[in-house]
C-alpha cells in the first residue's frame, strides 16, 4: 500500500475516486456535462463510449493532463486538487495513455524511469534502472531488453512498455485508454493476466476499450458515456452486449450488413514484392497478389507480420522495397510517393498524429493538403477558398464528421473524426487503390461502422480498398478477401465465402516461434 | 440495473456560467490585443522617439530609416518563409557580401570571355547577383535535403564559406567608384540603391514589392500551404504526397535570392562593395521574424508580421541612436526586446488555449 502519511484518508470507501458534477469544454462542444463518476475500489471499472463521448476526457482530467472546467474530483473521500501528472500521481493515478506517450531515441528502461529517474547523490543509476526495469518486464511476460531503443520497438511492444512505465510508480488506480487497440492475441493474454494480479494487489484499474468480448471477460461494472454525459453504470453481471451497444448508441440500432458489389478488371498488380529491416530479417517477405476494382481486401496478421511496411511499400515510403508494382497497367515501383499518388493510390497512415495530420491547421487545411492542384486558379496559382470549402464540406458531410466548421482546428475533434478528416483527405486524391493501416485504431463501435461504410461506399464506387488490421472481426467485417501476414510472409488469400476464423488465425501464427 | 437515463441536474448556477463567458471575453480580448502587439510596439517606439528626439519624424531621418528598414526586412522576408518550414538561414549575411562584391567585379572587371572582356548593363549585373545568391541558397537547400545536414550546421557552414569567398573575389578590398562607364555602356547601377519612382526610393519598392507576392505566396498558393505543412507536421506532409524536398529547396534559395537583393541595394547605396557587408545581418533579420509572431518551430507565423517586426527592430536601432543611448545599453535593449516578444508570444498561446477551453 503507497499511502501519503500527510493525510488522514478514508480507505474505507466503497468508491476510491469520485467526481463531483465534473464539466470541460472545448470550442464548441462540450466534452464533459456535470459527470458523477464513481471509480469502485479494487475492481475493473469499464468505461465505454462512443467517439467522441468523453472518456479520454474524463480521464485525462483525472490523470491531471487537462484541468477541469467545472467541478470536483474526490480521491477516498477527501476532495482532491489535480493540476498536473504530478499531483495525480501524489494521489495514486496512474495512466497509459491511448496515444503513445514515450521517448523514441530513449531506451526501453530510460523510458520507464523517465521523469522519475532512480539516483544516487544525483547521479542516475542506469544498472538499477535497467534490472529494475528487467524485473518489469519479466513481469510482463514480454523478451525486450531494457536497454533495447524504444523506436526500434513496434507499436504493440511499445505499449507493453508504457503499461510497464505506469506499473513502476506506486499507484492504487491504473487508468488504460484502450490498451488491447494494438495488441496481438497474446499480448492481450499476458495483459489480461497483469490486470488479474493488479487486482489481487488492491489496484483499482480504470479500463477503456471499445472490444465488448475484452469487457465482458475483464470487467466487473461498467459505466457509459455518451455525449459527454454519464448515461449508465451497473454490475458487468447484471449486463450483456446489447445493453452496452443500447446505451452507447441510444435508441437507433447500427448494425452493419455486407453488400455485395460489382468488382471490375486488375488495377493492383504486386509481384515479389521484398523489404529488409536493418537487421537483416524481412519485413515483407517476396509478397505477390492482384486486387480487382472495386475489390476490399482485409490484411490480418499479428503485431510486426508486417502489414505496415507492406502498405507503406505500395505508397512508396519504404525507399529500400524491392519488386513490381503495377497500378492500372502502369508500373509504378519507380516513383516518388507525389507521383504514386498522382497514378491513384493514398494511404490513410496508421499514426494519424505522427503520419496524418498537421496539427497547427484546420480541418479544411489538413484535408485538401493532398489535392491542392485540384484547389489551384490557372494562371494567377492562387487556391481558390470556395472550391476547397465546397469539397471539405462534401467530405465532412459525407464521412458524418462532427466538427463546428470545416475551419474548426483539427486539434478540437475527437480521434474518430480525425480519422475522418484524414481519410476525407486520401478521398480527395481521388484513389484507384486506397490503403488504409488499421483505420478504425482509437475508434469506437458507431464510428467503425462509419469507417466500415465508408469503405463499401468507396468499394461501390469502384476503388479498390485495402485496410490492414490486427482485429479478425474487422478483417471479415467489410471484406471481399482477407489476406492473412506472418513474419513477413503472405500467408493466406481467403474469399469471403470461404471465411473461417480458425483458419485465418493458423495462418497468422509464425511457423517458426519467433517470440 | 440502470439504463440510459436523462443528464444530471446542473449543479452550477447561473453566475457560473455568467463569470465563465466574461473570463472568456476577457482573455479574447487580451489575446486579440496581444496579437496586435508587434503593432502597438511599433506605434509606441515612433511615439517615444519622437518625442525624445526633434527630428525623429523629418523628412530626412524618415529617409535613412527607410534605408535600414528595407534591409532587414527583405532579409526577414526571406527568412520567414525558412523558419516556417522548422529551419534557419544563418548564411544570408554573407550572401549580402557576396552579392555586392559580384556586382563590383562585373561592374569594374568584367568578365573575360576568349580575348574579349564583356561588361554587363546593371540590369544584367542585377540579375547575375541574384542569380548567384539564390544559387548559394540552392547549396543550402542541396546540403539540408539531399544530405541530411541540419539547417543551422548548413547554413553556418555556408555562412563561413561564403564570407570567405566573398574576401577572396579582390583579396579582402573593395570595389569602390561603382559610377560605371559610359563607353562600357553599364553606367547606372546606382538606380537599385538610390532612385526613385513617384517618390518612393527603389529599395522600398524592392521591399513592398517583395513582400506583396511572398504574402501572396504564403497564404494563397499550394505552396505557401506545403511550406506550412512541413513547419507543422513534416512526417504528415511528406504521407500527404508534399515533395518536401522541393519545398524546402525553394524556401532556401528565395531567401538567398532576398539577401543578393539586399546586397545590391547597399553595393549600389554606397557605390562601393565592401566583402564584410552584412555581417550579422542574419542575427536582425531572425530577429525580426521572432519579433513578427512566427514560431522557430515552424509552421505558424506570418509574412507582414516579420515586415512589421524588421520595422521595429531598425527603428529602435536609429531612435536610440538618435537619442544618444551608449552602443552597449543598445545591445542590451535590443536583446531584451527579442527575449520579451518571445515571451509575451508564449503567453499568446497560453491564453489562447485556455480561451478554447472556456468556449462555450
Amino acid at each position: 500500500m503507497n499511502e501519503t502519511p500527510s493525510e488522514p484518508r478514508n480507505m474505507n470507501t466503497a468508491n476510491v475516486i469520485e467526481t463531483r458534477a465534473l464539466s470541460k469544454q472545448y470550442p464548441g462542444t462540450a466534452a464533459l456535462v456535470d459527470v458523477n463518476y464513481k471509480v469502485r475500489r479494487g475492481k475493473v471499472n469499464v468505461l465505454i463510449g462512443e467517439n467522441g463521448a468523453g472518456k479520454s476526457t474524463l480521464m485525462k482530467l483525472l490523470a491531471g493532463a487537462e484541468t477541469a472546467t467545472s467541478g470536483e474530483i474526490w480521491v477516498d473521500g477527501q476532495i482532491a486538487h489535480i493540476t498536473d501528472v504530478r499531483s495525480a500521481e501524489h494521489h495514486g493515478i496512474g495512466i497509459i495513455f491511448q496515444e503513445l506517450n514515450l521517448f523514441p531515441d530513449m531506451t526501453v528502461a530510460e523510458n520507464i524511469f523517465a521523469g522519475n529517474e532512480l539516483t544516487s547523490s544525483g547521479v542516475i543509476r542506469a544498472k538499477m534502472e535497467n534490472h529494475q526495469a528487467k524485473v518489469l518486464l519479466d513481469r510482463l511476460r514480454i523478451p525486450i531488453s531494457p536497454r533495447t531503443r524504444l523506436g526500434d520497438l513496434y507499436v504493440g511492444q511499445q505499449q507493453l512498455v508504457e503499461i510497464a512505465k505506469a506499473l513502476s510508480k506506486h499507484i492504487k488506480v491504473l487508468i488504460m485508454d484502450e490498451p488491447t487497440s494494438a495488441l496481438s492475441k497474446t499480448e492481450v493474454e499476458i495483459l489480461f493476466k497483469i490486470i488479474g494480479q493488479l487486482k489481487e494487489e488492491g489496484v483499482t484499474v480504470i479500463y477503456i476499450s471499445h472490444r465488448l468480448e475484452e469487457i465482458m471477460a475483464i470487467g466487473d461494472c461498467i459505466t457509459v458515456l455518451r455525449n459527454g454525459r454519464l448515461v449508465a453504470e451497473d454490475d458487468i453481471a447484471n449486463i450483456d452486449i446489447p445493453w452496452i451497444i443500447e446505451a452507447m448508441v441510444g435508441s437507433s440500432k447500427k448494425r452493419f450488413a455486407f453488400e455485395q458489389h460489382a468488382i471490375g478488371d486488375e488495377v493492383l498488380n504486386v509481384k515479389d514484392l521484398a523489404l529488409k529491416r536493418s537487421n537483416g530479417i524481412y519485413a515483407v517477405d517476396h509478397v505477390s497478389f492482384s486486387v480487382k476494382a472495386g475489390e476490399v481486401i482485409g490484411i490480418y496478421g499479428l503485431m510486426g507480420a508486417g502489414r505496415t511496411e507492406l502498405l507503406e511499400s505500395l505508397l512508396g515510403a519504404q525507399p529500400l522495397a524491392l519488386g513490381e508494382i503495377e497500378l492500372a497497367g502502369k508500373a509504378i515501383e519507380d516513383l516518388p510517393i507525389p507521383k504514386r499518388i498522382e497514378a491513384g493510390i493514398a494511404l490513410v497512415p496508421e499514426d494519424r498524429q505522427k503520419q496524418g495530420m498537421v496539427q497547427l491547421m484546420t480541418i479544411l487545411e489538413n484535408m485538401t493538403l493532398s489535392s491542392l492542384g485540384k484547389f489551384t486558379r490557372r494562371f494567377v496559382g492562387s487556391l481558390a477558398r470556395d472550391k476547397q470549402v465546397e469539397a471539405a464540406s462534401d467530405i465532412v458531410k459525407r464521412l458524418a464528421i462532427k466538427a463546428s466548421s470545416v475551419d474548426a482546428p483539427i486539434m478540437s475533434l475527437s480521434g474518430g473524426n480525425m480519422q475522418k478528416v484524414v481519410i476525407g483527405k486520401a478521398l480527395l486524391t481521388k484513389p484507384k487503390v486506397l490503403l488504409m493501416d488499421e483505420p478504425t485504431r482509437g475508434i469506437d463501435v458507431g464510428a467503425k461502422e462509419d469507417v466500415y461504410k465508408t469503405i463499401s461506399l468507396l468499394a461501390q464506387s469502384g476503388i479498390a480498398v485495402i485496410y490492414a488490421t490486427s482485429e479478425l472481426d474487422e478483417a471479415m467485417a467489410v471484406s471481399n478477401r482477407v489476406f492473412v501476414m506472418a513474419s513477413g510472409k503472405l500467408t493466406a488469400d481467403i474469399r469471403r465465402e470461404e471465411f473461417d476464423s480458425e483458419r485465418i488465425v493458423r495462418a497468422s501464427t509464425p511457423a517458426t516461434a519467433v517470440v | 440495473m440502470n439504463t440510459p437515463n436523462s443528464s444530471n441536474p446542473p449543479v452550477h448556477p447561473v453566475h457560473a456560467k455568467h463569470s465563465r463567458h466574461t473570463a472568456y471575453v476577457a482573455s479574447r480580448i487580451a489575446v486579440n490585443l496581444l496579437k496586435l502587439r508587434i503593432f502597438i510596439a511599433l506605434f509606441a517606439i515612433i511615439i517615444v522617439f519622437s518625442l525624445a528626439t526633434e527630428n525623429f519624424l523629418s523628412t530626412s531621418n524618415m529617409l535613412i530609416m527607410a534605408k535600414h528598414v528595407t534591409v532587414v526586412a527583405i532579409l526577414s522576408i526571406g527568412m520567414t518563409l525558412v523558419i516556417l518550414t522548422g529551419g534557419i538561414d544563418l548564411s544570408v549575411g554573407s550572401i549580402v557580401g557576396i552579392s555586392g562584391m559580384a556586382a563590383g567585379y562585373l561592374l569594374l572587371e568584367g568578365v573575360k570571355i576568349g580575348h574579349h572582356i564583356v561588361f554587363f548593363s546593371p540590369l544584367g549585373v542585377t540579375i547575375i547577383a541574384c542569380v548567384l545568391g539564390a544559387l548559394i541558397g540552392a547549396v543550402n537547400g542541396y546540403l539540408i535535403t539531399m544530405l541530411n545536414v541540419a539547417p543551422f550546421i548548413a547554413t553556418l557552414g555556408m555562412l563561413y564559406v561564403v564570407r570567405g569567398a566573398a574576401l577572396l573575389v579582390n583579396n579582402g578590398s573593395t570595389y569602390a567608384d561603382l559610377e560605371g562607364n559610359p563607353a562600357l555602356g553599364n553606367t547606372g547601377f546606382e538606380f537599385i540603391g538610390n532612385g526613385t519612382i513617384l517618390g518612393l526610393s527603389m529599395p522600398v519598392w524592392i521591399m513592398l514589392v517583395l513582400a506583396v507576392v511572398t504574402i501572396f505566396i504564403a497564404r494563397k498558393t499550394p505552396l505557401g500551404r506545403r511550406i506550412y505543412a512541413i513547419g507543422g507536421n513534416e512526417q504528415a506532409a511528406r504521407f500527404s504526397g508534399i515533395r518536401t524536398n522541393r519545398v524546402k529547396l525553394f524556401v532556401y534559395m528565395f531567401s538567398g535570392f532576398c539577401a543578393a537583393l539586399v546586397g545590391l541595394v547597399i553595393t549600389a547605396q554606397l557605390q562601393t562593395a565592401h566583402p564584410l557587408t552584412g555581417q550579422t545581418y542574419e542575427l536582425n533579420a531572425i530577429a525580426a521574424v521572432v519579433l513578427g509572431g512566427t514560431a522557430l518551430m515552424g509552421g505558424r507565423g506570418t509574412v507582414f508580421g516579420s515586415v512589421i517586426g524588421a520595422c521595429v527592430i531598425s527603428i529602435l536601432g536609429d531612435g536610440m541612436v538618435m537619442c544618444g543611448i551608449s552602443d552597449f545599453w543598445q545591445m542590451v535593449i535590443k536583446g531584451l526586446v527579442i527575449i520579451f516578444a518571445v515571451v509575451v508570444d508564449q503567453l499568446q498561446q497560453r491564453l489562447q488555449s485556455r480561451m478554447v477551453s472556456l468556449t462555450a
